[in-house]
């Protein structure tokens, strides 16, 4: 083995010397456009999926013109297998305030939001009092910021950005067409930015760190660390941050009970890796980009399980507004029942795969769009256990 | 006026009169009485200015804000993969014995509804469920009876 897995501690790191308030004064003391150049030259990217240059869609709403403007924190998590913005939010809540108040600061927006799923409500009285707290700190520098917290009430669609903007203003939960971006019409149809819980903290810790030690980790596509959420057959199940851009068979070699035999990468929207794959797939934007979901099964498990187990999921929560999902859903779901029970031929799963590139082309948000992600890698690497 | 028109009176004049506190106003009706009544749809959507089929269109979205009766304690147990290999469906048979009723049920003294969710976002650490706003997690089938003996003596 050429290198062992680089395991990080950034984004729960609290070093003792360091008040965690110097860290938003030293960047309140910084010109906006140079924090927007040195997250750009950071490298950092999205963390809740879609990994979009974040120093990028910070300059996009700053250069917006609007009096009113929004930062919101998306604490939606609702992807299977994940399970880190929780423990960040419980853990280090003050290093996700910094990150959207140097962003509203930046791009000049006066209130920001979290908001966090209704499955994490038990977190919301702690977090709010932490806020309050914070929130004075920030009247007392006299920064024109305060951050107040919004709860979901059970939707995994609600996670999709224009979603989430429907869900704070009163509506279903419904995906909008883009463009137009957040950064143009966002919350209330105004200029936002939304960025994820980890992304948020790691906006704090490069200002604390700088840029250079941020750039040390990861590749050339994935600058930096990730947190990853690690469950399924793993004697050691957990949450671990780990630099980005690792070949996915060191990460099975260390986290796996040593009868591996897919690794489901990015959650049931994510991509199915078999193991005699392992050794040439990256985890990171120029293999495999995760919003840090790592599932794995070993050799006792049915990948038809699985993959029924995901239909499910994706047909329970489409939001039902396009035909290419809400229906297309339910067929693929039927569609692996029928072959199963040999009610259709072998031959019908290729069918179903022409119609999951019809959801990618034809479904109006990324859930729709990705339900072929795992329908694709599990029928194509495991054809026997749907068919028999 | 009634307990219910005094509570969402309540809650809008603590969130604000607009439809972006249409989500929070709901939650706390919820919160308080474990599920939407036709009486409370209606009172929410006079004190906001809505119709009330655009409050019910909103609420029946969301899987938290029920519009049918539930008990005074919901159960939500996590049928995501991960924790159904950690052996979910033995906890959810355990508390269908126990409370003699299926998923997706309440109980005939209305102290508990009985559901299966999606991910609740505690993979390693299944099986997990929650009752009301609390979690328990790494389940066996004894422990989840003992917690659920622990919600009908409160
Ligand atoms: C169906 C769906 C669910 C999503 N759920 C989440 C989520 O729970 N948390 C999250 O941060 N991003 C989620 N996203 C991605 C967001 O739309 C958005 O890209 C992200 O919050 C941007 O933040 P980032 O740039 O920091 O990653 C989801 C996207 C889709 C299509
Ligand atoms: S793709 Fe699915 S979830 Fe997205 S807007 Fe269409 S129906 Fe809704």
């Amino acid at each position: 083995m050429d290198k062992q897995i680089k395991k990080v501690d950034i984004i729960f790191q609290m070093d003792e010397d360091c008040n965690l308030l110097d860290i938003l004064d030293k960047a309140l003391a910084q010109p906006a456009d140079d924090i927007i150049l040195d997250l750009i030259d950071s490298g950092l990217k999205g963390r809740g999926g879609a990994g979009f240059l974040t120093g990028l869609k910070w300059k996009f709403t700053k250069n917006e013109d609007s009096d009113v403007k929004y930062v919101i924190c998306n604490a939606d998590e609702g992807e299977p297998g994940t399970f880190k913005d929780r423990e960040i939010l419980d853990k280090v809540p003050e290093k996700v305030f910094i990150g959207m108040a140097i962003c509203g600061y930046v791009v000049g927006a006066k209130e920001g939001y979290i908001y966090i799923r209704g499955e994490y409500n038990f977190l919301v009285k702690g977090l709010q009092k932490k806020l309050d707290n914070f929130n004075k700190h920030l009247k007392d520098r006299n920064l024109d910021f305060q951050i107040a917290i919004r709860s979901g009430s059970g939707a995994y669609v609600c996670g999709e950005e224009s979603a989430l903007f429907e869900s704070m203003e009163g509506y279903r939960g419904e995906p909008r067409n883009k463009p137009p971006y957040p950064t143009v019409a966002g919350y209330n149809k105004k200029p936002t930015v939304i960025n994820n819980v980890e992304t948020l903290v790691y906006v704090t810790m490069i200002s604390r760190l700088g840029v250079q030690k941020f750039k040390e980790l990861g590749t050339k596509d994935s600058r930096g660390s990730k947190v990853f959420s690690v469950s399924g057959d793993t004697p050691i199940p957990g949450i671990y941050e780990l630099e980005l851009g690792m070949p996915l068979n060191q990460f099975v070699d260390e986290f796996a009970d040593g009868d591996a035999k897919a690794v489901q990468v990015g959650g049931a929207s994510g991509h199915c890796v078999p193991r005699k794959k392992f050794n040439d797939t990256i985890i990171g934007f120029e293999g495999i980009p995760t919003g840090g979901s790592m599932m794995i099964f070993n050799s006792t498990r049915s990948m038809y399980n699985v993959l029924h187990d995901y239909l499910e999921f994706f047909t329970e929560e489409s939001c039902g507004q396009c035909t290419p999902c809400r229906v297309g859903c339910q067929q693929l779901l039927k569609g692996i029942e029928a072959v199963k029970r040999g009610e259709k031929p072998p031959s019908y799963l290729d069918d179903l795969k022409k119609l999951t590139t019809t959801m990618r082309i034809a479904a109006k948000c990324g859930l729709g769009q990705s339900v072929g992600n795992p329908f694709n890698s599990i029928v194509d690497n495991f054809r026997e256990e749907i068919i028999y | 006026m009634s307990k219910t028109d005094q509570l969402v009176q309540k809650l809008v004049r603590k969130h604000g009169k607009t439809r972006n506190s249409l989500m929070a106003v709901l939650q706390g009706v919820v919160q308080e009485e474990r599920y939407l009544s036709e009486d409370a749809m209606i009172a929410v959507a006079r004190e906001l200015d809505l119709s009330a089929a655009d409050v019910y269109g909103t609420a029946s979205f969301y899987t938290f804000l029920d519009t049918i009766p539930r008990g005074k304690n919901i159960i939500r147990i996590c049928k995501t993969i991960t924790c159904h290999m950690k052996g979910k469906d033995e906890v959810l048979l355990a508390l269908e014995n126990m409370l003699k009723i299926k998923a997706g049920e309440t109980t005939h003294d209305k102290m508990f509804t009985l559901l299966t969710v999606n991910c609740l976002g505690w993979c390693h650490k299944g099986p997990v469920m929650l009752v009301n706003d609390e979690v328990y997690t790494e389940l066996t089938p004894q422990k989840a009876i003992e917690v659920i003996e622990e919600y009908s003596r409160k």
